[in-house]
Formats: C-alpha cells, sequence, structure tokens
C-alpha cells in the first residue's frame, strides 16, 4: 500500500511539473479525499446538517469582521452539531477564484453556504443560479440584480444607527465639542458610518466640530489593516484640539487607540466590543465604547432559519431594533450617559429619529 | 554545440525540474512538521484535475490565470533581456486595464462594430501601459534614476490616479451595490467570447490566442531581428553593444515603451472575457509581480515561460481545494516561493556546470584535457 501512494505521490509530482499530462491516471479512489479531515472523526454518525462558509481576506482570527462571524459558525455548530468547512480568500485573487470557492462548497453538498463580505456579491449571484436546491447568504450586500435570488438571503446592517449613537456619545463625553472620525477606506459603506457618527454628534450639539479623515482611497484597501496611518491620523485629529475619535477602520483602529493612549484621549471601537478583544488589552482603557455590529448574530440567525425550515430569501436589516446593532458598555466609561444614549436607541426603533445613511 | 543536443536540451530542463523536486520536498518537510501528510496534499491536488466538474473547471481556470501571468511574464521579460528589471508591471496593467475598461464601456463606442472596439480596447491599453513605462523609461536616460527605484514608485502612483479617476465625475460609473468603485460594466459588443470547455459552465478566455500571439512577436523579435540581437547585446555586454554602435538609451526607451505595451495587455483577457469592468474590489491585482517569478522560472525563453505560467496558474487554482481538504492553503504561496528561490541557485548550479563541459570539450578538440584550458576557469564545486 504504502510503495503504491509512493507510486502516486511520484505520478503527482509529474503532474504538477507537467501540468496536463496525468489528468487520467488517478481517478480510482476519489472517495479518499471526500470527507473532511479536521472534523472529529464523527462525520459517519447521521446525517447531519452541512454549513460551508467562505471568508473574506483575513478570515477566522482577523479580530473584527471574519471573526465575528466565525463566532455565530461556532455556536450553531455546537448548538445543532453541524458539519462545517471553512474557506477564505487569498488577496488579490480572481472573481474565478471566489466563484471556484463557493462551487466547491455546493459540489460538497454544504447546504446552506454563507458568504462573508460583500466581495462575494458577483460569485455569489451566478453559482446561486446553478444550485437552486441550495440556500446561500451573503454577508453586507444587497445589490437588486447581482446577488439577489430565490436562494440568496442578503444579510445586511444598519451601521449608520449604531453609529449615532457612538457619535451621541462622543458629543456627550467631550470636552473640546470637537470629535473626530477615522475610516479605513473611504468606501460607500465606510460613508455610513459617517453620516450616523456626525448626525448623532450634532444632535446632542449642534455646535459639535466632527474631523473626518479617510485613511486610504480604494483600490487601495490598506486602510484596513494599517495601524501606523490610523496612529497618523488620529495624532493629527488630537493635536487640532479633538478629545474622542471614532475608528470605523478595522485592524488600522489599533492605531487610533495607541495614539489616544500616548496624549490622554479616548476611542471608539467598531464591529465587535473592542474592550474586549485579547489583541487590544494593553489600549483597553481608552476605548469608550464601541459601534457592534453582529454579524455572528446574523451567522446564527440564519443557520437557524434554514435548520428549522425556514428559509427567506431576500434583503434582512439587521438594525437596532432586531438588535443586530449594538453599543458596547464594557469597560463603564459611558454608565454616565447611558440613560440619554437609551433615549436616542428608543427614538430610532420607534422612528422618531431618521439617521441618515449617506454623507 | 548544436543548440538543441541532447545533452543541451537535459541540462535545459535538468534546473527547473531539480528545483520543481526541491520545492516539493520542502514542501513535504513542512506539512509533515505542522502535522498534515503530504500525500493527502498530493491527492487532493490531483484530484482537484481529475474530478467530475471540479477537474474541468481547475483545468480552464488554471488556464485562464496562465493566460495573464503568461502576458505579465513577458512584459517582464523584455525587460530582464535588457538587464532591466521593471517591477512596475503591475501598475502599468492596472492603469492600462481601467482606462481600457472605461473606454471600452464609453456611450459613443457601443455603437462601433465589436471588431473595432476589442481593437481599439487593446491598443488603448497597450499605449497606456507603454506610457507608463516610458516615464520610467525616461527618467532613466535623462536623469540616470535607476528602473527599479522609479517603476516600484510608479506603482504606489498608478494605485492613487485610479482612484483619482475611477470616480463617476471622471472615467467611474455608479457601482448599484454601493460597496465597489468601478467603471461600467462593458456591453456584449465590447467583450470577447470565451471558448466553451466539456464539462464546466466555465469558458476558456478567448484572448487566449493573444497571449499566444505575444509569445510568438516575443520570440521572432528577439531572436529573428536587428533589433532583437542588439537589444540581447546591451543586456550582455554594454560596452560591446556600444563599441558596434548600439545607442544604449535609445535601446533603454524602445524596451521599457515594449514591456510596458506587453504589461498593458496583461488584464486584457480577464477584462474582456469575465469580469467586464474595472473594480477596485473585484479585480486581480498582483499579477504583475507573478509575472516575475514566471519569467524567472521560464528562464526568459517563450516556450519556458508557457509552461511555468501553467505551473503557477495550476497551483494559484487548486489552493481551494486545498483548503476543502483541510490542508492550509498557505503552502501553495510557499511552494512557489521556494520554487523561485531555488530555480535560481539550479540555474546558476547547471551554468557552472555547463561551462565546464565546454571548456573540457574544447580540451578534448585542443588535443590538451590533462592541463585546465585556462588559468581563470570557473570553480566548480565537487
Amino acid at each position: 500500500m504504502r510503495r503504491v501512494r509512493g507510486l502516486r505521490l511520484a505520478a503527482g509530482l509529474l503532474a504538477v511539473g507537467l501540468t496536463l499530462a496525468a489528468c487520467g491516471g488517478s481517478g480510482d479512489d476519489s472517495g479518499n479525499t471526500a470527507t473532511p479531515g479536521s472534523g472529529g472523526g464523527t462525520s459517519a454518525a447521521g446525517p447531519k446538517m452541512k454549513v460551508g462558509m467562505a471568508y473574506d481576506i483575513g478570515g477566522r482570527g482577523d479580530q473584527s469582521f471574519n471573526d465575528s462571524a466565525a463566532r455565530g459558525l461556532d455556536k450553531v455548530k455546537a448548538q445543532y452539531g453541524l458539519d462545517v468547512k471553512e474557506l477564505e480568500a487569498t488577496a488579490g485573487e480572481s472573481p474565478a477564484q471566489k466563484e471556484d470557492r463557493l462551487r466547491q462548497l455546493a459540489d460538497g453538498g454544504y447546504n446552506p453556504i454563507i458568504a462573508v463580505g460583500f466581495a462575494y456579491s458577483e460569485s455569489i449571484g451566478k453559482v446561486a443560479k446553478d444550485y437552486p436546491e441550495i440556500h446561500f447568504a451573503i454577508i453586507d450586500d444587497f445589490t437588486e440584480g447581482t446577488d439577489t435570488g430565490d436562494n440568496i438571503a442578503n444579510l445586511t446592517f444598519a451601521e449608520n444607527e449604531g453609529s449615532f449613537l457612538v457619535g451621541a456619545a462622543a458629543a456627550l463625553k467631550s470636552k473640546t465639542h470637537n470629535v473626530g472620525f477615522v475610516g479605513g477606506v473611504n468606501t460607500p459603506l465606510i460613508k455610513k458610518f459617517e453620516a450616523g457618527y456626525t448626525a448623532g454628534a450634532k444632535a446632542v450639539d449642534p455646535s459639535v466640530k466632527v474631523q473626518v479623515k479617510y485613511l486610504t482611497q480604494p483600490p487601495d484597501f490598506g486602510g484596513f489593516n494599517d495601524p501606523g496611518k490610523g496612529e497618523t491620523a488620529a495624532n493629527g485629529m488630537f493635536d487640532a484640539g479633538a478629545d474622542i475619535v471614532y475608528a470605523a477602520a478595522g485592524g488600522s483602529g489599533s492605531g487610533v487607540f495607541k495614539a489616544a493612549k500616548a496624549k490622554g484621549k479616548l476611542g471608539i471601537g467598531v464591529d465587535s466590543d473592542q474592550y474586549n478583544l485579547p489583541a487590544l488589552a494593553s489600549v483597553k482603557d481608552v476605548i469608550m465604547t464601541s459601534m457592534v455590529k453582529r454579524v455572528d448574530l446574523a451567522v446564527t440567525d440564519f443557520v437557524t432559519s434554514v435548520h428549522d425550515g425556514k428559509f427567506a430569501a431576500g434583503n434582512k436589516v439587521y438594525d437596532l431594533k432586531a438588535g443586530g446593532i449594538e453599543y458596547a458598555t464594557s469597560g463603564g466609561k459611558i454608565d454616565d450617559i447611558k440613560t440619554k444614549l437609551e433615549e436616542y436607541k428608543a427614538k430610532i426603533v420607534s422612528g422618531e429619529i431618521k439617521v441618515p445613511a449617506k454623507v | 554545440m548544436g543548440r538543441f543536443s541532447p545533452r543541451s536540451i537535459l541540462l535545459g530542463l535538468a534546473a527547473p525540474i531539480g528545483a520543481l523536486i526541491f520545492a516539493a520536498l520542502v514542501c513535504s518537510v513542512i506539512l509533515g512538521v505542522t502535522g498534515h501528510s503530504p500525500i493527502d496534499t498530493m491527492d487532493a491536488m490531483v484530484d482537484s484535475l481529475t474530478k467530475p466538474r471540479l477537474g474541468p473547471r481547475t483545468f480552464v481556470n488554471s488556464l485562464n490565470s496562465a493566460t495573464t501571468y503568461y502576458l505579465a511574464a513577458v512584459a517582464v521579460a523584455i525587460g530582464f533581456r535588457m538587464r532591466l528589471f521593471n517591477i512596475g508591471v503591475n501598475g502599468q496593467y492596472q492603469l492600462a486595464a481601467m482606462v481600457a475598461a472605461a473606454l471600452a464601456s464609453a456611450s459613443w463606442m457601443v455603437g462601433a462594430p465589436s471588431f473595432l472596439r476589442i481593437a481599439l480596447t487593446l491598443i488603448a491599453a497597450m499605449l497606456v501601459g507603454a506610457a507608463w513605462a516610458g516615464l520610467a523609461a525616461l527618467l532613466k536616460v535623462t536623469r540616470g534614476v535607476s528602473e527599479v527605484i522609479s517603476t516600484i514608485m510608479l506603482n504606489a502612483i498608478a494605485t492613487s490616479l485610479i482612484t483619482f479617476l475611477l470616480s463617476p465625475d471622471r472615467m467611474g460609473a455608479v457601482d448599484p451595490s454601493g460597496n465597489d468603485t468601478r467603471t461600467a460594466k462593458i456591453d456584449v459588443g465590447g467583450q470577447v467570447d470565451g471558448l466553451s470547455y466539456p464539462g464546466t459552465g466555465s469558458k476558456i478566455y478567448g484572448l487566449v490566442f493573444l497571449a499566444v500571439l505575444v509569445g510568438l512577436a516575443y520570440w521572432f523579435v528577439l531572436s529573428r531581428t536587428r533589433f532583437g540581437f542588439e537589444l540581447k547585446a546591451t543586456g550582455l555586454s554594454e560596452e560591446a553593444a556600444v563599441a558596434s554602435g548600439v545607442s544604449v538609451k535609445r535601446m533603454v526607451v524602445y524596451s521599457l515603451l515594449l514591456s510596458g505595451a506587453a504589461a498593458g495587455l496583461v488584464g486584457m483577457p480577464a477584462l474582456l472575457g469575465d469580469i467586464y469592468t474595472y473594480s477596485s474590489q473585484n479585480f486581480p491585482s498582483t499579477v504583475g509581480f507573478t509575472g516575475i517569478a514566471v519569467a524567472l522560472l521560464g528562464r526568459n525563453h517563450p516556450l519556458g515561460m508557457g509552461v511555468a505560467a501553467l505551473l503557477w496558474g495550476l497551483l494559484d487554482n487548486t489552493a481551494n481545494s486545498l483548503d476543502v481538504a483541510g490542508v492550509p492553503k498557505e503552502i501553495v504561496a510557499i511552494m512557489q516561493g521556494v520554487i523561485v528561490l531555488s530555480v535560481v541557485v539550479a540555474y546558476e548550479l547547471v551554468r557552472r556546470y555547463r561551462v565546464r563541459l565546454e571548456q573540457r570539450d574544447v580540451g578534448r578538440a585542443l588535443g590538451t584535457t590533462k592541463a585546465p584550458v585556462n588559468a581563470d576557469a570557473e570553480e566548480v564545486p565537487a
């Protein structure tokens, strides 16, 4: 047996080397690799629901967006005993590779399949058409005609509402009547954060000054992962009189907090409750609050709906009302203004305050 | 001393195949140390080419990737032949693809005949690529700025320029999703049809033939024209070229312009055959650097780079299958890195061995095999 596999290894090497030659040689035992290796060896027991997850660049362990989705997946995995397969994107890859990733999950019998991030919008639209019996979900995108269909759920978030509340918190806490906004990349999505933040700050204090800075312009998406740029931008804002800066900048946020700590100012986190992230433990005392985007909730809701046979296609918006958006209170720095924030929250939920989504 | 004697072919193949085997060994060790089975990894790679549905799709995707990688490699190789290191292929092709995408989707183009539209798009891409590389050439011949530095910096400038131009009030279009910035979509008249392949819905880029044509042109110009001879001569020995009346400055400008023009074509197969828009989110963004690796592995040879491009495309497109099989797909990047490093070393070893063989041949012809032919013979590791 060993010798046979050794031979196969040699054949495989040749196949890679000559690229085409070995196509016919080794298709005889394809059952061998079909079982996922990383499970617990329990795959033989009963028909488990198989959930496929395609992450964006960074994948599990990015301390932010993807990790939040992973938390949701872990929860439902424990709850329902799922068989999960997690794949992740490579930086700079072509759309064909994104499409291939989703097709591999579909061909592997995974249903439902969750695509994390708007980068999958084109590919999920194409793939879902070819697999009408599989339920798909995409997080952060809803584009009529691109990624909509009878078997696609579009899970989006009202980031502007959460940003409104942290904007209000910033204005309530600011002593200099001057607050800052650091956006990672100047995309329409991040502008939605800015719009809510500015509106919230102005609702509390119409005279407040809001400084706005984006770290990079697309197609340079480095601004989501460049703490150095975040630090420079935040320093500039603190020097210009701001005392609280909101970092809607993914991994660059740590630089903003570093600058705040060095200057004795405050920062506001994004996506996760960043006060509690181990990677930010050294700067957590300057994280006043965070605008929490419950991607985990969207994932658990979606998987549960498929599990219970209640899949619903179309756009589901996770807003303050649905509990998909929150502000974090860890650290206790906003306990004194919590009642005021809850008032604003109630007004947004009731529709009395309409938060703008565009600058 | 024929160029295609069995010995010279064997020697030519020894380095890349040796490097490949060495890279496979290194990867096996890394996989073994991290607790993954190298054999299962190989199985997954082979499966990704042989399973129904998956196999044909992987093949088509690999061929498509290889098409773009090959064009990038030719662009890099044109520079290499002149001892010029054009690291700016990445910026050149992105800027060219963006401008060409905007042009191809412009409203005044819509009525034009398909052939004319596609030809204009390709020409525009080549002109933009050449112009961007031309800046580096200009700096080099007028101010002596190393093209290594200037092309790297022009890469960064290209992304900023693209951002500036991609705004909806300039060359961009409003994106319906609101999550991306992109040019308007090129309609059917400006697209290049793909070729169907049995067993999959994915299509082979129609512009795969463009890559073949560019390869042929590269081969012809370099080995069958006076210009190609002068280019190679300048690369081999600048002094000798000057002595024989070649203007080095002129050659620098020409070769960088040609390199940039080839770079301009890199994004075209994907743009006109699959994506139909230049999108800051979804357009492949690192092909220029892949081209450097492919040119190194293929030794700037038109056929060698073709094989190298296919290998690279294949490795890249089996990554998802590895991910599915539970093998960290980063092993692909490690493998590619090791291949490039070991191939450079292997070529040098083979070159020294070849020099020794030639010296022995000369010695035998002169009847003085016992003593070294000349005092400064290269030392060969035992």
